[in-house]
């Protein structure tokens, strides 16, 4: 893979030296062509790529470089902070409503974790005090209902059903009505995946959206999408107006470049990662773990940052 | 995808803004292939063999790039030649695998009803024990196609479902089996090797039927794809690749670079949620639509 190999490619294409005076256009441009490849194969967007080495290089050039650094390892130092700075510096909450119910939606394309994550997002609140209630919204998905009642029960958090013959709009309704009137102070809508160019599976979550009015709509995404992450990213964003984002299947080994993708078309935040199956296994959002996950050199960071 | 530009009209429009053929054409070149989740390496493999065929033949003309490069990856893919699904004699079984959400139970549902309609007898069997509601979906799509599955409780041993199904499809003189099993991260090793107990009870219980075994893709799926092919191979013989959730946006480019590296072949597509969203694979089709040809 490209990538064991970017911090030696940048040792090996860059001088050797340490602390050598400033960044050279031409030292950044070598190492940004490396940099470049890296996170293509990371999955990261073409066009988000090539905005960022640009921004990226702007920056570099006439850079000194520290004492304790090579070149190539300042540019990767600078390749970093920005890279985390765009995944957004620090991490970001749900919001909870003022006044509660607090109603949080999951969208997203299918088999990307909706359904599981919603589970896994009951839990978590239920276990910080919260008396979450899920709504069974996907009627079209064979035993989504099924599913989602069993992971319900798992995290012992009730689910409100209606079946798969009314329209998820009048379940979704419904289901609020029901949360409030038990007391419920959050509430979780599991809706059924769809393509983000279904016309009218689009149109069903913007009438969900205007009926419930949810404080958090979340962008459920598969970490290991790859370049067509920014049409998805894209198109729920502009439909709907998403608050922030949850990346899934994080425990694989993709090295994540969606993440990048999705946070630079649609400037919302990542709040949750998936890490497993199981329902524990929810982790907040660490934009500087990213970063580095995307560029493939953890430990060539943690080395970097100590100077 | 219908609104969205396919790469052919990119490609017109950059070969359209080019005089003659220099390093810059091919590194738009380069960005377009990359854009369809090819990968790097392939794209860089595939420009190189781009760019010797030019100056072997002499290629002057911008709009030639086109052609050449079509026919570059449908000989690629054709190189496979995709082969039908190897259920053609009795009995025979199919195992399904591949990570989570990629459309393995679904597809698994869509290949009865072909099946079916072609006049074979089909068993499913429940082998995903893990999910939850994975049993039930599966269920359903018996019932939608109208053919039996094979099941045991939520939490139970997968193995002990696929022996109970391989026994079941004897007596009931079977034409195919059609196993399902739990998605799984190719990273996980207890998984992985839980699936080669399954394979093991395959071997021992069932000789004699001819064994097909699927790897199911998600064409949304970037480069990890490749590591899921290498990895699943590794424990599992695997016959074809079914590249699912083609309807979307998403190019699927990543089988090129699967067919290069790993010589499987793609045997099916899949092209939306219904029974009936299920197509053949077709080299020169798909680099059609890749090159937004369809
Ligand atoms: N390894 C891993 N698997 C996950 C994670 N999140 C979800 N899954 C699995 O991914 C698969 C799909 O998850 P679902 O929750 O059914 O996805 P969905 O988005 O609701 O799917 P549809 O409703 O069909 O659109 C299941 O096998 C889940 O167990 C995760 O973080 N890690
Ligand atoms: N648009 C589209 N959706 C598909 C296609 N194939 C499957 N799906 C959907 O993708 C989601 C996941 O499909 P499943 O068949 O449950 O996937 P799986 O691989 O069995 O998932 P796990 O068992 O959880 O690992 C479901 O919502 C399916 O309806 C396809 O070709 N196109
Ligand atoms: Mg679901
Ligand atoms: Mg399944």
């Amino acid at each position: 893979m490209v990538f064991e190999g970017l911090a030696e490619k940048l040792q090996n294409t860059l001088k050797k030296l340490k602390g050598k005076g400033k960044l050279t256009e031409k030292d950044v441009s070598e190492a940004m062509r490396e940099v470049k490849l890296a996170l293509l194969e990371a999955d990261v967007n073409f066009k988000v790529v090539k905005d960022f080495v640009k921004k990226v290089k702007e920056r570099a050039v006439g850079v000194d470089v520290l004492e304790s650094l090579t070149p190539g390892q300042q540019v990767v130092k600078i390749v970093n902070e920005e890279l985390t700075s765009l995944m957004g510096e620090t991490q970001s909450k749900l919001t909870f409503a003022s006044k509660p119910p607090t109603i949080i939606m999951l969208v997203g394309l299918q088999g990307a974790g909706k359904t599981t994550t919603s589970g896994k997002l009951a839990g978590l609140l239920k276990k910080q005090g919260k008396r979450p209630l899920l709504i069974a919204g996907d009627i079209y998905r064979p035993a989504a209902i099924k599913q989602l009642q069993v992971v319900g029960n798992q995290v012992d958090v009730p689910v409100f059903t209606m079946g798969d013959k009314l329209s998820p709009v009048d379940i979704a309704k419904a289901g609020v009505e029901h949360g409030i009137s038990h007391g419920n102070d959050i509430i979780i809508i599991d809706t059924a995946g769809r393509l983000h160019i279904n016309e009218e599976l689009m149109e069903e979550l913007q009438s969900v959206k205007a009926i419930v009015k949810p404080h958090e709509i979340l962008l459920v995404i598969d970490s290991m999408t790859g370049q067509d992450a920014v049409n998805v990213a894209e198109e729920f964003n502009g439909k709907l107006g998403i608050d922030g984002v949850i990346l899934t299947k994080l425990d694989g080994d993709t090295r994540g470049g969606a993440a990048l993708s999705v946070r630079t078309v649609t400037h919302k935040p990542i709040k949750f990662v998936g890490l497993g199956e199981k329902l524990e296994d929810l982790e907040p959002f660490y934009p500087d773990r990213m970063a580095s996950r995307i560029l493939g050199m953890g430990d060539v960071l943690s080395l970097i940052e100590k100077a | 995808s219908k609104t969205k530009k396919g790469i052919t009209d990119k490609v017109d429009i950059l070969i359209k803004s080019y005089q003659k053929i220099d390093e810059e054409l091919f590194e738009e070149l380069e960005e377009i292939l990359i854009t369809a989740d090819i990968g790097v390496n392939t794209t860089m493999e595939v420009i190189d063999e781009l760019r010797d065929a030019v100056k072997v033949q002499k290629i002057t003309q911008p709009e030639k790039i086109k052609e050449l490069l079509q026919e570059k990856l449908t000989t690629t893919l054709n190189e496979l030649s995709s082969s039908d699904l190897n259920t053609e004699s009795s009995p025979s079984i199919i195992l399904v695998v591949g990570v989570n959400g990629v459309g393995k139970t679904t597809s698994i549902g869509k290949i009865a009803y072909k099946l079916k309609g072609q006049g074979k007898k089909v068993l499913l069997a429940a082998g995903d024990t893990f999910r939850a509601a994975a049993i039930d979906q599966l269920k359903i799509w018996g019932d939608r196609v109208g053919v039996d599955v094979i099941k045991h409780q939520e939490g139970s041993d997968p193995a002990a479902v696929i022996y109970d199904a391989i026994q079941a499809a004897k007596a009931r003189k079977m034409d195919v089996l059609i196993c399902d099993t739990a998605g799984r991260l190719h990273n996980k090793k207890n998984l992985m090797n839980e699936l080669g107990k399954v394979f093991k009870v395959v071997e021992r219980e069932f000789p004699q039927a001819v064994k097909e075994v699927l790897l199911v893709l998600d064409a949304t799926t970037g480069q990890n794809a490749i590591q899921q092919a290498k990895t699943f191979k590794e424990v599992a013989n695997i016959s074809g690749l079914v590249l699912t959730k083609l309807d979307g946006t998403a190019k699927g480019g990543i089988v090129i670079a699967i067919s290069k590296e790993l010589n499987i072949p793609v045997k099916l597509i899949g092209v939306g949620e219904k029974m009936e969203d299920l197509q053949e694979f077709n080299a020169s089709v798909f680099v059609k639509a890749l090159f937004g040809e369809e």
